[in-house]
């Protein structure tokens, strides 16, 4: 009864590292999710702006959505904070600028998607709702009614400008949190070049499925599902991109797909990602589109809770097969 | 795909000249602390001493910052440790700050065992101690009160006893450790091996180890010396039924059958002798009885030590002749603890007679014979009164050769009638008697009998909660001791000092002896200040620098010859005046002349031989609650056979019970599944399964093989107790 | 010009008896936390009953040349400094974690202070000339501690002598502790015999 056998006797017991990475708990995932959404709900905004006949009035829930998105992005960075070990080093972050850090440069897109956001909302405002914000309590309190104005004034100017930045920020917002994990080698399971790409389209499609919960206008319940639609479909390619390049990768590469797909987190794995949140989804929004089926509101829930399962399965997946427990 | 670097390399290009403005904000910042910090632990004061953690005695210097000792570090002085250490001797610290040391003295105020206790004045557990000494001496004679001492601290006790009139002297290092070795060798050599052991392995060419496992037994020295031959290319033959650390560096691991060593030594020597390899001139000028163990080992063949030791006779040729091939740079390790199956000092004599042939006694890379550095005794009084010998021989029994006094013996003569006469009182030192002693149902009964029990110790191991009175000694960087001056190659002296001043009201154990004398009117024997002055006086009477000494730890004398290639004539304190390869004395005292082979009784079935041995990072269980050396090691494991264990449908990892052949179990205990060991035995560490109450930390870790030795076989020569003949059953723990 | 200096370890497998030394002294050097290491031992066996193999390795940060830590910092706290000896500077570590999730070593921790903490290879003993305490208490000779970039340095030679490998290589960070993997020449042969190397030091 002799098996070959490899015995491996690890001296080291380091907290959060030993015996498997646990640096990350539900901070990071719900930080993810939350990024990749607001990075959705800019790129749909903005899509919304670009493809708005000229004259139209946008819906008071499109209206509402880039300050929404903000909103979700402070408590994705609330998360991002609770996670920091030495909070009150915080600052930190904004002293310096490393190009070779994305969590430097993910730092500062953070920092730059807020104008962006407050731009793109701005710019879609009506009338009447604005002169009500800069009247409003907290704007005069502040002293920032001139701004304001004089902000929204440009916003109207270049609508479409505004429309585009904002289009480039969620987007790189959104490539970014998929990069922050994919430029780290020693968890084979995040270390692909797809990580940001998925991510980005995972982000556009939970953006989308947010704004499918609000009261749009047909019109843009149209184009949000459309797009919804067509980033689902990304999605799944660039996953099954990700899956093959493992399967054919190293081996480290292959123990790291195996615990993705057949090991501990395969059960969540593919109930949650791919069937509930991509599967599903995909062939109600079809149903509804080819077959007239009503709108149903589980379908937006499917797809969030798809794209949160994603981040959330390989954060620890990716964790648990990293090369740190590897001897 | 894109390795990791070339995604950074394509992202840094993109924005290469951002790269310079980063982090230099926060220079102006003045932000910035120094990136390479100090950690602050080298000491303000370093002070030489010798370590205590076991008993080799590396010199050690001790780091003080604020008073407070920060690390302590090797001696590159000292020819021990040559600035390196072992774990256990960084691991100081933890002894020295473990909050579960013992703090007062205390006075038992409940039965026997019944761990209640009272914190008294040092007067007063002294006066008691002097009151029931002068009892004992009055009742029954000095002789019935014993002192078990292990530990460099024991000196001022067993001057104490001597003093006091009793020579019944105990430790368990001799017959439950080092004890048939040392009288094997020395009835082969008329020299035993001593501690450090004279082993020259630095130069060795080849080292067979006999169920040694140097490595994790972790003597600093002899680990250097067997690194360096193995840095050096040597070749090592490792036998043991377990795949050792040793093993692992191995040219030859051969798993033999547990309790067969002795065929298997024979079988060399009859490879050896049979092809001629012998050192025969060594032999011929050296030795006598060649002939007769010529003759004993003829029939000896490697077929027929094949049926006993499971090892291929192809094997046991080609190990023979790789052992005679680097004669006589070959040297076969006498092991240390070799207490294992009753016939040990035969196996010792085989191993002893091995080295013989490989003329490896007094030759580089085999044996050296060094001197320890002279040094004059303190001028004491001369010891006034002359004791009956110690009663350590049960009634009837006689081991003809035991050198030294049998720390078992003395336990069954504290049972009433077993002895020529009883013992009543117990002295206990630095040892934890119901760990170190087989059979700890025999040990409770003994002390039950007792009238009185003291123990001086510095933790509150199993012992301390049977004492009568518990007299808390300083640890060794707290205290001055004896000094040190081993036979070694380079004979030196090495001063052990007080690091810190004793915490708590702990005393050091030359105050606690000197209080004790001067309570029973022994004034005389203790006319020094202080152990420092004691040790001073010694080394001022040697003609040596007292200043220079207590700053550098240690001094240096001149070394003797050790090698017949240096032109040592070597001399044999046997009968014959030569290597007894054939001895006489034995057969007089009615023993094989020779080594004689008999097979171990089997385990019975579903059993398996219960072996115990070392980690390199405890030394027993005396660190065991050693918090700062339990960051490497906190527990023990049970070994077992990786398919044997399947046959059982038990899993690596899981908790598992040994029950030993008399139904004895023990603590559950994690399995290690393995395919390092033979499928026919188990392996613990020694050292675990403590449950003294006062052991805060290694109270209920691991399981403890002494309370699976209910058995012992008492080897009738020397009297060693072989606690490698219980044999357990593995069950999964409920 | 003055040269750079590359620091390296060269970790001998074939003399460690992984006796756990070296933890104990960084432990205690470094006033590393209770529950915490810099240093620690892997120790590896392979093969069937007989038939074993043992590799013992004592393991810490690798001091990378192209460390993925030092990238991952977003704040500079993760540094290269004299002698490509990574290190954290503790006033500008966050805590974010990136490094640790970098490392493909697990060479790193949290300090109970929040601060990320690792191997420093002695630094503040190396600029005051003395070897790192790992180095310094290991009873085996099995660490040595170096300058890669002098060529008469004990690391350069074991590396030219020795048959070698490093952990991870396909990370392509470029570890710079080095784990030497056959037994040394029989005592016989001369020193430069060496065995199959199966590496070229830099």
């Amino acid at each position: 009864m002799n098996e070959a056998f490899r015995e491996v006797v690890v001296g080291r017991h380091n907290a959060l590292v030993d015996p498997s990475l646990r640096i990350w708990g539900w901070e990071i995932p719900v930080y993810l999710f939350l990024g990749g959404l607001t990075a959705g709900i800019l790129v749909v905004s903005a899509l919304l702006a670009l493809r708005r006949p000229p004259g139209s009035a946008p819906s008071r829930a499109v209206q509402a959505a880039p300050f929404v998105a903000l909103g979700l992005l402070s408590l994705g960075m609330l998360a991002l904070f609770l996670d920091l070990e030495h909070q009150s080093h915080v600052f930190r972050f904004y002293l310096a600028f490393k190009p070779a850090s994305p969590m430097s440069w993910g730092s500062w897109i953070l920092i730059l998607v807020y104008p962006v956001g407050v731009l793109l909302g701005l710019g879609s405002l009506d009338a009447g709702i604005r002169s009500a914000l800069l009247a409003s309590r907290p704007v005069r309190w502040l002293r920032l009614a001139g701004p304001l104005r004089c902000l929204s004034g440009r916003a109207d100017a270049m609508a479409r400008s505004v429309a585009w930045v904002a289009m480039v920020a969620g987007a790189g917002l959104g490539v970014y949190t998929g990069v922050l994990l994919g430029t780290l080698a020693a968890e084979p399971l995040w270390n692909s070049p797809v990580l940001g790409p998925l991510f980005l389209a995972s982000g556009v499609s939970t953006g989308a499925a947010f704004l499918l919960l609000l009261p749009l206008s047909r019109d843009e319940r149209h184009l949000v599902a459309g797009s919804d639609l067509v980033a689902i479909a990304v999605e799944a390619g660039l996953l099954a991109a990700l899956l093959i390049g493992f399967a054919s990768g190293s081996g480290p590469d292959q123990a790291a797909l195996d615990h993705l797909v057949t090991g501990p987190q395969a059960s969540a794995f593919w109930t949650l990602v791919v069937l509930a949140g991509l599967a599903a989804p995909f062939a109600l929004e079809v149903l509804e589109r080819r077959r007239g089926l009503a709108f149903l509101k589980v379908t937006p829930v499917l797809v969030l809770a798809g794209g949160f399962a994603l981040r959330w399965i390989l954060v620890a997946a990716g964790q648990a097969s990293s090369l740190a427990t590897i001897f | 795909m894109w390795t990791r670097r070339e995604f950074i390399k394509v992202g840094g290009a993109a924005v290469g000249a951002a790269a310079v403005g980063g982090g230099l904000l926060t220079r102006w910042y003045g932000l910035d602390d120094d990136p390479v910090s100090d950690p602050g632990t080298d000491g303000e004061r370093v002070v030489p001493t010798f370590c205590e953690l076991c008993f080799w005695k590396c010199g050690v210097l001790a780091h003080v910052r604020d008073g407070r000792v920060t690390k302590i570090t090797g001696n590159p002085a000292h020819p021990l440790s040559r600035g390196h250490l072992c774990p256990r001797g960084t691991g100081g610290i933890g002894l020295l700050y473990d909050p579960d040391r013992l703090k007062r003295p205390m006075i038992r105020r409940s039965r026997r065992g019944g761990q209640e206790f009272e914190e008294v004045s040092w007067d007063a557990a002294l006066d008691y101690v002097a009151e029931q000494m002068l009892r004992i001496r009055e009742r029954y004679g000095p002789e019935a009160l014993a002192l078990y001492s292990h530990g460099w601290g024991g000196s001022w006790f067993k001057h104490l006893l001597h003093a006091y009139g009793s020579d019944a002297i105990a430790a368990p290092s001799y017959a439950q450790c080092r004890g048939p070795r040392e009288v094997g060798f020395y009835l082969t050599f008329g020299r035993g091996v001593g501690s450090p052991e004279a082993t020259d392995m630095e130069n060795s060419r080849v080292i067979a180890l006999i169920g040694s496992h140097l490595g994790e037994n972790m003597h600093n020295t002899q680990v250097q010396d067997l690194a360096r031959a193995l840095h050096r290319g040597a070749d090592l033959i490792v036998v043991d039924p377990r795949f050792s650390v040793a093993a692992g560096k191995a040219r030859h691991w051969l798993p033999i059958k547990p309790g067969t060593d002795i065929a298997l030594l024979l079988a060399w020597m009859h490879v050896i002798i049979a092809e001629g390899l012998y050192d025969r001139e060594y032999i011929e000028k050296y030795a006598v009885g060649f002939d007769r163990l010529k003759e004993h080992v003829a029939e000896k063949t490697p077929e027929w030590a094949w049926t006993h030791t499971t090892i291929p006779p192809d094997r046991i040729v080609e190990t023979a002749r790789l052992l005679a091939g680097g004669r006589p740079r070959a040297l076969v390790h006498p092991g240390r603890r070799v207490t294992w199956y009753g016939d040990d000092t035969q196996r010792s004599r085989a191993i002893a007679i091995l080295n013989a042939l490989l003329g490896s006694w007094g030759r580089k890379g085999g044996f050296a014979l060094p001197s320890a550095m002279e040094l004059p005794k303190y001028p004491y009084t001369k010891y006034k009164y002359k004791p009956k010998p110690p009663p350590d021989m049960p009634k009837g029994t006689v081991y003809p050769l035991a050198d030294e006094v049998l720390a078992q013996g003395l336990c069954l003569a504290s049972i009433p009638g077993n002895a020529a006469y009883d013992l009543k009182g117990w002295i206990v030192y630095g040892t934890n008697l119901l760990q170190a002693l087989p059979d700890q149902e025999m040990v409770k009964r003994a002390i039950q009998a007792l009238d009185f029990i003291a123990v001086i110790d510095v933790l509150p191991s199993e012992i301390v909660g049977w004492a009568d009175v518990v007299l808390p000694e300083a640890t060794y960087l707290e205290r001055c001791d004896e000094l040190d001056t081993p036979a070694y190659q380079q004979p030196f002296v090495a001063v052990r000092q007080p690091v810190v001043e004793p915490m708590y009201d702990s005393k050091p154990g030359w105050w606690i002896a000197r209080e004790i004398a001067h309570r029973i009117g022994l004034d005389d024997y203790f006319p020094w200040k202080d152990s420092v002055e004691y040790a001073m006086h010694r080394v001022k009477a040697a003609g040596l620098d007292c200043d220079e000494l207590r700053k550098t730890g240690v001094a240096l004398g001149k070394p003797t010859p050790a090698f017949i290639e240096d032109g040592l004539e070597p001399l044999f304190d046997t009968p014959s005046g030569k290597i007894e390869l054939y001895s006489e004395r034995l057969k007089e005292a009615g023993f094989d002349p020779i080594p004689v082979y008999r097979p171990p009784r089997e385990p019975p079935p579903g059993h398996y031989r219960l072996l115990i041995g070392r980690t390199p990072v405890h030394t027993f269980g005396r660190t065991t609650n050693n918090r700062f050396l339990s960051e490497v090691v906190a527990g023990n494991e049970v070994w077992m056979n990786a398919g044997a264990a399947a046959e059982q449908g038990l899993k690596n990892g899981e908790l598992v019970v040994l029950v030993n052949q008399d139904g004895v179990r023990s603590e559950p205990v994690p399995l290690k599944a393995t395919q390092r060991i033979r499928p026919d035995c188990v392996y613990l560490v020694h050292g675990y399964g403590h449950d003294a109450p006062g052991l805060t930390f290694a109270r209920g870790r691991g399981a403890s093989d002494a309370r699976l030795m209910t058995r012992y076989e008492t080897d009738p020569i020397m009297g060693g107790t072989g606690m490698n003949v219980n044999f357990v059953h593995v069950e999964r723990a409920t | 010009m003055r040269r750079t200096k590359r620091y390296a370890m060269v970790v001998d497998t074939w003399s460690c008896v992984a006796c756990k030394a070296c933890v104990l002294a960084c432990k205690a050097e470094n006033a590393v936390p209770d529950g915490f290491c810099r240093d620690w031992l892997v120790e590896v066996t392979e093969g069937t009953f007989p038939d074993l193999r043992q590799e013992n390795r004592s393991e810490r940060c690798n001091h990378c040349s192209d460390p993925p830590c030092v990238h991952a910092c977003p704040t500079g706290a993760s540094h290269v400094a004299e002698g490509g000896v990574v290190l954290v500077t503790h006033g500008k570590c966050t805590g974010c974690k990136a490094c640790i999730a970098a490392c493909p070593y697990g060479a790193r921790y949290v300090h109970p202070d929040g601060h990320v903490d690792k191997c420093t290879f002695c630094l503040h003993r190396v600029q005051a000339g003395r070897d790192p305490a790992c180095v310094e208490v290991c009873p085996t000779g099995t660490l040595t501690f170096g300058d890669l970039n002098d060529p008469g340095s004990e690391v350069s030679r074991l590396l030219r002598t020795r048959a070698y490998k490093v952990l991870h290589p396909e990370s392509g960070c470029e570890p710079n502790v080095y784990f030497l993997t056959g037994r040394p020449a029989p005592a016989v042969a001369s020193d430069s015999a060496g065995t199959g190397v199966v590496g070229v030091a830099r």
